[in-house]
């Protein structure tokens, strides 16, 4: 039995999960939190957000994330494919930074809209 | 540009946001947003991470995101837009006037029907808890470090103590480990997190990130540059242990030591302040103790989630709205909230049952963690409402909903809301 804080929403349930039973969880309060509680244990995943730069619009730094969840493991390695890409402004949210990372079927996207602005380098 | 509004919004982050569209959608004709900064979004424009939504949007978030669907809404509507504009003062007697200034137009003096505060908070800085030693550079507040990171791309530092366990800090543990610095500790003067328990699960466990708790930073060393800290383990009254300090190199200190809601225009123009919330005293329909002025988001009270915010914006933005066409709501029967035993303020204070259309979400945090326990709302000793709970943490907002007909059954016009430990 292991008991784990589940981290699917700010809630915060405590988890409980069996191993040996199947990996059957207990003390989550949403179908979700039981996906969480065995993908744990088995297989963690997560989002990783971060930021690559950008010219040309306001800021010097648009932000980014992975459309899905990976490999807790491969999380480091993602975040090495993000250095050295500049992008250009304009960019809209969802727009992609880095597809299919690591063979994943996931990629890096923008999450915020960034107009060209003029007067930017 | 007009000189007269039904409604005006002070602030263009989250809270602002959701109380400008709210207020249009509930018959307000003219509303206007006025926000400082160059871009609508306030704080969530830095919180690059994910985790918002989730009650809102049904949908996982980052910080960005969740702000840009409210900034689209707001660019469909026919509410008015000032950025770079800066409020300087509030004048709330019959005349109900908003000073700014703005970059193009100038000095401005705009009147409004209803006006509805959204200035968010700002963090506690080190004068503010006074840690003793030199004054060298590469102490930042957490916020202020995730600003220079995420906006501007700077590097913040590379071998980095963290004081205080806000979800800020845990959150910029994780962002400053995944940059390649080294995060050498997070210390936190309670004996429980101040974050939430999700952030110290994926932003500490998952980086094997160590958490001190009674812990503090009792000294920074350094010339131009911090060089060192001294941390040292405190007693159940939070006095530094003798003989416990342990010399840490590093270069940066980050503060993540609580929040502290924006009032100085509230102060300013009068509004009663509450001490245990730092916000205005608010009603069930968050307006203040000056009719017709509304306040809500962390200005009013520091919420962990963003959801929450929009929820009590919107509340705040549809109240303003039905204010500028009939007025506030009767006094009659107007209940005082209080604070019992393990609970340390509610919001809100005051509720009007003549307010309320069905119930009344009151918000607090608790004083300390219980495992096991009952929210209780009582009149004097009659129980009105009870609601159980596995676990509570001053780290995490509690939000009850109190039924119009449970309200009827008060007397004395006064409820309290504390918790018992379940035996």
């Amino acid at each position: 039995m292991t008991e784990l804080v589940c981290i699917v929403c700010p809630k915060g349930c405590r988890l409980h999960v069996d191993e040996k039973n199947g990996y059957k969880v207990t003390g989550n309060s949403c179908p979700r939190g039981e996906v969480y509680g065995k993908k744990e244990l088995i297989a963690p995943t997560r989002t990783v957000t971060s930021t690559v730069k950008i010219r040309g619009a306001s800021i010097a730094r648009v932000p980014v994330k992975t459309d899905r969840e990976i490999p807790k493991k491969d999380i480091f390695a993602a975040m090495r494919l993000l250095d050295g890409i500049t992008l250009q402004a304009p960019v809209h949210v969802g727009d992609i930074v880095v597809p299919n990372l690591l063979g994943l079927g996931v990629n890096f996207v923008v999450t915020r809209s960034l107009a060209k602005v003029s007067d930017a380098g | 540009m007009k000189q007269e509004y039904d409604v005006i919004v002070v602030g263009g982050g989250p809270a602002g946001l959701a109380a400008a569209l709210s207020a249009r959608q509930n018959g307000a004709e003219s509303v206007l947003l006025l926000e400082r900064q160059a871009d609508l979004g306030g704080i969530l424009n830095q919180c690059i991470h994910n985790g918002f939504g989730l009650h809102y949007f049904k949908q996982e978030l980052t910080g960005p995101e969740y702000a840009e669907r409210f900034v689209d809404e707001l660019k469909k509507s026919d509410i008015e837009v000032l950025t770079g504009t800066m409020v300087l003062e509030l004048d709330l007697s019959e005349r109900r006037t908003v000073y700014a200034i703005n970059p193009q137009r100038g000095y401005l003096e705009l009147r409004a029907k209803a006006i509805v505060l959204a200035m968010g908070c700002r963090e506690r800085t080190r004068g503010a808890i006074g840690i003793p030693g030199s004054r060298p550079a590469g102490v930042f507040t957490a916020g202020a470090a995730q600003l220079y990171m995420n906006l501007e791309g700077d590097r913040v530092g590379s071998r980095v103590v963290i004081l205080g366990s806000g979800d800020i800090g845990l959150i910029m543990a994780r962002r400053l480990t995944l940059e390649g610095a080294k995060v050498l500790g997070v210390y936190e003067v309670m004996p429980y997190s101040g974050g939430l328990m999700r952030n110290i699960v994926q932003c500490l466990n998952d980086y094997d990130i160590p958490l001190h708790l009674s812990h503090t930073i009792t000294e920074i060393r350094g010339d131009k540059r911090v060089e060192q800290v001294v941390v040292q383990k405190v007693d159940e009254n939070r006095v530094p242990i003798p003989g416990t300090e342990e010399v840490l190199d590093c270069d940066t200190v980050l503060l993540s030591v609580g929040l502290i809601p924006e009032n100085e225009l509230s102060r300013q123009a009068g509004l009663e302040i509450d001490p245990r919330t730092n916000g205005p005293v608010v009603y069930e329909n968050m307006e203040t103790s000056t009719p017709g002025i509304f306040a809500c988001g962390n200005v009013a009270h520091v919420h962990d989630l963003v959801d929450f915010v929009t929820a009590e914006s919107q509340r705040a933005g549809k109240s303003a709205a039905l204010c500028s066409k009939s007025g506030s709501p009767s006094e009659e029967g107007m209940l005082r909230l209080k604070n019992g035993f393990g609970v340390g303020y509610t919001v809100p204070q005051k509720i009007r049952p003549q307010g309320v259309e069905k119930s009344v979400d009151v918000f607090f945090r608790a004083n300390q963690i219980f495992r096991g326990a009952r929210i209780m709302v009582k009149s004097g000793e009659t129980r009105i409402a009870s609601y159980p709970r596995e676990h509570i943490a001053p780290g995490e907002m509690e939000k009850i909903t109190l039924p119009l007909a449970l309200l009827k059954k008060a007397e004395n016009g006064e409820l309290t809301v504390s918790i018992e430990k379940e035996e």
